[in-house]
């Protein structure tokens, strides 16, 4: 419990029940006694919820139409806040942001004693293209590329997303693609290993017959990322 | 003379196999769905869908209500089962059949008689349905179904190549 000094005078004034006439002077209203916690997750009949199972238990797999209806509540709720597109894949970006952060951690744990955190650039991509993905979506990722035009760029192909498995995008905002959530997963990844971006981003890769809802993935990583991968290779490591 | 005849056979099963059309009706008896299926068929105008949609929500619904056979009573406890109204009608050159789920959707299911299992196929419709048309969270309740992912699936499960 830390408790500076003018924390302690404030609670010692809290302590004191206060006078009627307190309220007249300051002009605010007492707030109820808190309820007692009463938690709301339900529990198994074995009484054993998620947060009591073993985590280097090989992850079961979810029910497909459960996560949709999750993630279909999330965009509807995130489209409503929104006024463009762009906005809500900011938003979708943000959202998996934080399970990015802690699928690096979770996987590796998972991965038994010998797995260490990815510290070279390619070793991150592997990483994010295949246990990532395998670890969320029990596949490994179609493609990995790097951009011809520019060093710090790379590209990460999905042919069919699954979280994109029921979603249609309506006409009028066909440049959005719900996988910005996937974006915000890597870009957590990327940043928690210590690589940090200027941004992860999910495009449509257009014009393929075969695949349409091919979706490309745009790591954009920092200069200062790339110049220190650079100067580990001239090191010779 | 064999050989021809087991040729003949199934091309001919073939041609007159055929869906002819879907169409969806909500719970308000507007049409939010109508889509074709073979070729060559007499063409409808959108009018004349609306009108066909909400005089077959009319009559479905009627159907609900005047059934000549004494009422089962139900178990104790539990409400009368209702009656689900018209599930199929024949004619000489089209038989439809229609498929109303628990929330009042209908889906009217055009065919031609030679079709078979029919209910199995609508079914298979509202299945597709709730895949990508309820679980997409850019579609509007009740609003007419313009859905990409919904045509692609119902395409490759009904169009003939």
């Amino acid at each position: 419990m830390p408790a500076p000094t003018t924390a302690t005078a404030t609670a010692t004034t809290n302590n004191n029940p206060p006078t009627p006439l307190d309220f007249k002077e300051s002009d605010t209203i007492p707030l109820p006694p808190p309820k007692p916690f009463q938690p709301s997750l339900r529990h198994p009949a074995s009484r054993k919820s998620i947060y009591d199972r073993a985590l280097s238990r090989p992850p079961s797999s979810t029910s497909l139409p459960a996560f949709a209806h999750l993630f279909n509540t999330l965009i509807t709720y995130h489209h409503a806040k929104s006024a463009s597109v762009s906005e809500i894949e900011g938003r979708l970006n943000r959202a998996g942001y934080p399970i990015g952060i802690k699928m690096l951690d979770l996987l590796l744990y998972r991965q038994g004693g010998k797995a260490v955190r990815p510290t070279r650039l390619l070793d991150l991509l592997q990483f994010v293209h295949g246990v990532l993905w395998r670890g969320l979506f029990g596949r490994a990722a179609d493609a990995l590329e790097q951009s011809t035009s520019k060093r710090e760029e790379y590209m990460i192909v999905d042919n069919e997303p699954v979280v994109n498995t029921y979603i249609s995008i309506p006409k009028e905002m066909s440049q959005l693609n719900c996988a910005a959530f996937v974006a915000g997963i890597i870009e957590g990844v990327c940043d928690a290993s210590g690589f940090g971006t200027e941004g992860v981003s999910a495009h449509w890769g257009e014009g393929d017959e075969m695949w349409p809802g091919k979706t490309i993935f745009l790591l954009r990583f920092q200069e200062k990322v790339v110049e220190r991968e650079e100067g580990i290779k001239a090191a010779g490591g | 003379m064999s050989v021809t005849t087991q040729h003949t056979t199934p091309t001919e099963l073939m041609v007159y196999r055929v869906v002819f059309a879907l169409l969806i009706i909500n719970k308000a008896g507007g049409l939010i769905y109508t889509r074709t299926f073979a070729p060559g068929l007499q063409k409808l105008d959108s009018n004349d869908y609306l009108i066909l949609a909400g005089t077959f929500h009319g009559i479905h619904a009627i159907s609900r209500s005047i059934n000549p056979a004494p009422p089962v009573p139900p178990a104790p406890g539990n409400r009368r089962p209702p009656t689900t109204g018209i599930e199929s009608m024949e004619s000489s050159h089209f038989r439809l059949t229609c498929f109303q789920s628990p929330t009042g959707v209908k889906f009217l299911l055009f065919t031609s008689p030679e079709q078979p299992n029919t209910d199995v196929i609508v079914r298979r419709c509202y299945e597709v349905y709730g895949d990508f048309v309820m679980k997409n969270p850019f579609y509007s309740l009740e609003m007419p179904v313009r859905v990409e992912k919904f045509d692609r699936a119902l395409g490759a499960y009904l169009a003939r190549p």
